[in-house]
């Protein structure tokens, strides 16, 4: 059984979301997502600066097995990228709601993420996945 | 089991199967103007005694002619023993050895050839090859747009004195990808880039840029001065290179502060015969930090479970199997057998063997400007060559160049079909394969042809 945490929303496509006390929004891969991604080899995140629109792919994550899109859980611009994952991407998978981070975004429409999954709803989600 | 895998039969069983009339009718879908037509000017079918008979008559009007033709593939002397190993059945495959317990020769052979590539261009890393060196342009060129992601134009600057067969393939390849090509002229005077034209640019949002060292015309360009351009500006510097020539002049590694990002070229000179063609090889190496853009694939050496080294392909997931539709190119292969011959072709040779070569060249483009000076022929550029060079031949250059030929001399390649502003003109190369006999002959045959004599 893999972690959700409820301080955090969460999109269909499994990313995680968790809003910053100067409003901006940070971005990560679920614990579910790395699991099933196994060992990441390689994160290529959005530019900093460039604007991600909500469902749109904006990032790559690149595991042993495969290279999966990153979607924009909500819009905005990009502000920051962990840049500790390009020496070290397995962080997403030994911490994927901390140290794992991809990208933080200041949003354009602060409701987006209203429109994001719960922590019971994220964890129904999967359980029907699985 | 036959070879042929369906039979008439087969095939109407199949239709019949699927409720469809013909094989044409499953191309429905594609709007019949972008359904290829069957290919004009092929011939039908040779039995092999004709096709045989066919190639020795070709190869006898051949003859064995003395060639100063080089324009982007060049006659040098192969030791015996290149092809002697390469073709041993150990190494003799085409392909990429992906099954690694199964290839370990073959995998160090090309970690080997990475390393002397590597060295060579005086670059970090090197992929295990591409078809040839055009192509290897196109990648690099759209490896560079993946670099420089700051730039918005996808603007290349690309020196017209560049081989004309590599323009044309990397507009090719790259035209449709939204990348626009902005030529750079060649200076009056010299033939290498015009400064003051790359001045143009300094407000523009340029993507990379691409220096040809030496170019099409032989010329040696001021490639610290225009590299450091390019850095003032984090441009990345696309570097295409005669691999011979490297072993004379600065590798592209150390051009201006920082060096050029990318360095491509053709291989053939390292050990490949001329061959009407190909195949060829084609050469990329980069930095350390570019490594997840370049395209192709690396081998690796690694150790297993006990600490025995082996090697393997290694960052692969850029290709087919992992990244799929998101792989960073369509490169499917490396041209694994030439890469053979040429990791053979210089090892045999080694360090000291390439600059040999390098100054027989250097010195042979030098004895062959003076003996063509003699008979009135003068080089059409100042400067700096490296083995091959635009001589003015007049306007009478292709009448020359045939009634030279007919004596068994191909005294050069005519540069106004490429380029009309050079009417006349003629790019003549000589390797160290040449002798004095052979420039002898050049220039007796250069004196009947213009009437010198």
């Amino acid at each position: 059984m893999t972690e959700t945490r409820t301080n955090l929303k969460y999109s269909k496509s499994h990313e995680w979301v968790r809003q910053e006390e100067d409003g901006s929004l940070t971005v990560g891969i679920t614990d579910h997502a790395q699991t099933l991604l196994g060992d990441l080899v390689f994160v290529e995140a959005p530019e900093p600066g460039s604007q991600v629109q909500a469902g749109e792919p904006c990032a790559t994550v690149e595991s042993v097995k495969a290279a999966s899109d990153v979607y924009a859980p909500v819009s905005g611009e990009v502000v920051a990228v962990n840049e500790e994952l390009t020496d070290s991407p397995e962080r997403v998978n030994e911490s994927p709601f901390e140290e794992g981070w991809l990208f933080r975004v200041q949003p354009t429409d602060p409701a987006g993420l209203d429109a994001l999954l719960d922590a019971d709803a994220y964890a129904e989600l999967v359980a029907s996945e699985e | 089991m036959p070879f042929i895998p369906h039979t008439e039969d087969d095939t109407r069983q199949m239709l019949e199967h699927i409720g469809v009339a013909s094989i044409d009718n499953l191309f429905d879908e594609i709007p019949a103007e972008l359904r290829a037509p069957p290919l004009s000017g092929i011939p039908e079918g040779m039995a092999e005694m004709e096709i045989a008979r066919l190639m020795r008559d070709r190869a006898g009007r051949d003859g064995m002619p003395l060639s100063f033709i080089g324009a982007g593939a060049y006659e040098h002397h192969i030791p015996a023993a290149v092809w002697q190993i390469a073709t041993r059945g150990e190494f003799y495959s085409a392909y990429t050895p992906y099954q690694a317990e199964a290839s370990q020769g073959t995998l160090q052979l090309i970690y080997e050839y990475q390393t002397m590539i590597s060295r060579l261009t005086g670059m970090e890393v090197s992929n295990a090859s591409l078809y040839d060196g055009a192509s290897a342009l196109a990648e690099a060129v759209l490896m560079a747009v993946r670099i420089n992601r700051r730039s918005k134009s996808n603007r290349v600057l690309v020196p017209g004195a560049l081989h004309p067969a590599y323009r044309a393939v990397v507009r090719a390849i790259v035209g449709n990808q939204g990348i626009e090509l902005t030529e750079l002229p060649w200076d009056e005077r010299h033939g290498g880039i015009d400064p003051e034209r790359l001045a143009g640019f300094e407000q523009d949002d340029i993507t990379a840029l691409v220096i040809a060292q030496p170019n099409f015309f032989g010329v040696l360009e001021d490639v610290d001065d225009l590299t450091r351009w390019a850095e003032a500006r984090g441009v990345p510097v696309i570097a295409v290179v005669n691999p011979v020539s490297l072993a004379l002049l600065k590798a592209p590694g150390e051009w201006g502060d920082r060096g050029a990002d990318i360095v491509v070229g053709e291989g053939q000179p390292l050990g490949a015969p001329l061959s009407s063609g190909g195949p060829y090889f084609g050469f990329m190496t980069t930095r350390r930090e570019h490594i997840r853009q370049m395209p192709g694939r690396i081998v690796g050496r690694t150790e297993d479970a006990d600490g025995r080294p082996g090697f393997v392909l290694t960052l692969q997931a850029r290709e087919q199997h992992i990244r799929r539709s998101k792989a960073t190119s369509n490169i499917c292969t490396n041209q694994g057998l030439v890469v053979t011959a040429a990791t053979i072709h210089m090892a045999l040779l080694g360090d000291a063997g390439l600059t040999r070569v390098a100054e027989a060249c250097w010195t042979h483009t030098r004895a062959l400007g003076e003996r063509l000076a003699e008979v009135g022929i003068r080089p059409r550029f100042e400067g700096h060559h490296f083995h091959e060079r635009v001589f003015d031949f007049g306007p009478d250059a292709t009448g020359i160049l045939a009634r030279m030929a007919g004596e068994g001399v191909l005294g050069g390649y005519a540069l106004e079909h490429d380029y009309p502003d050079l009417r006349g003109c003629v790019l003549a190369c000589a390797t160290e394969t040449k002798t004095d006999a052979d420039f002898d002959r050049l220039a007796a045959a250069a004196a009947r042809a213009t009437g010198a004599v």
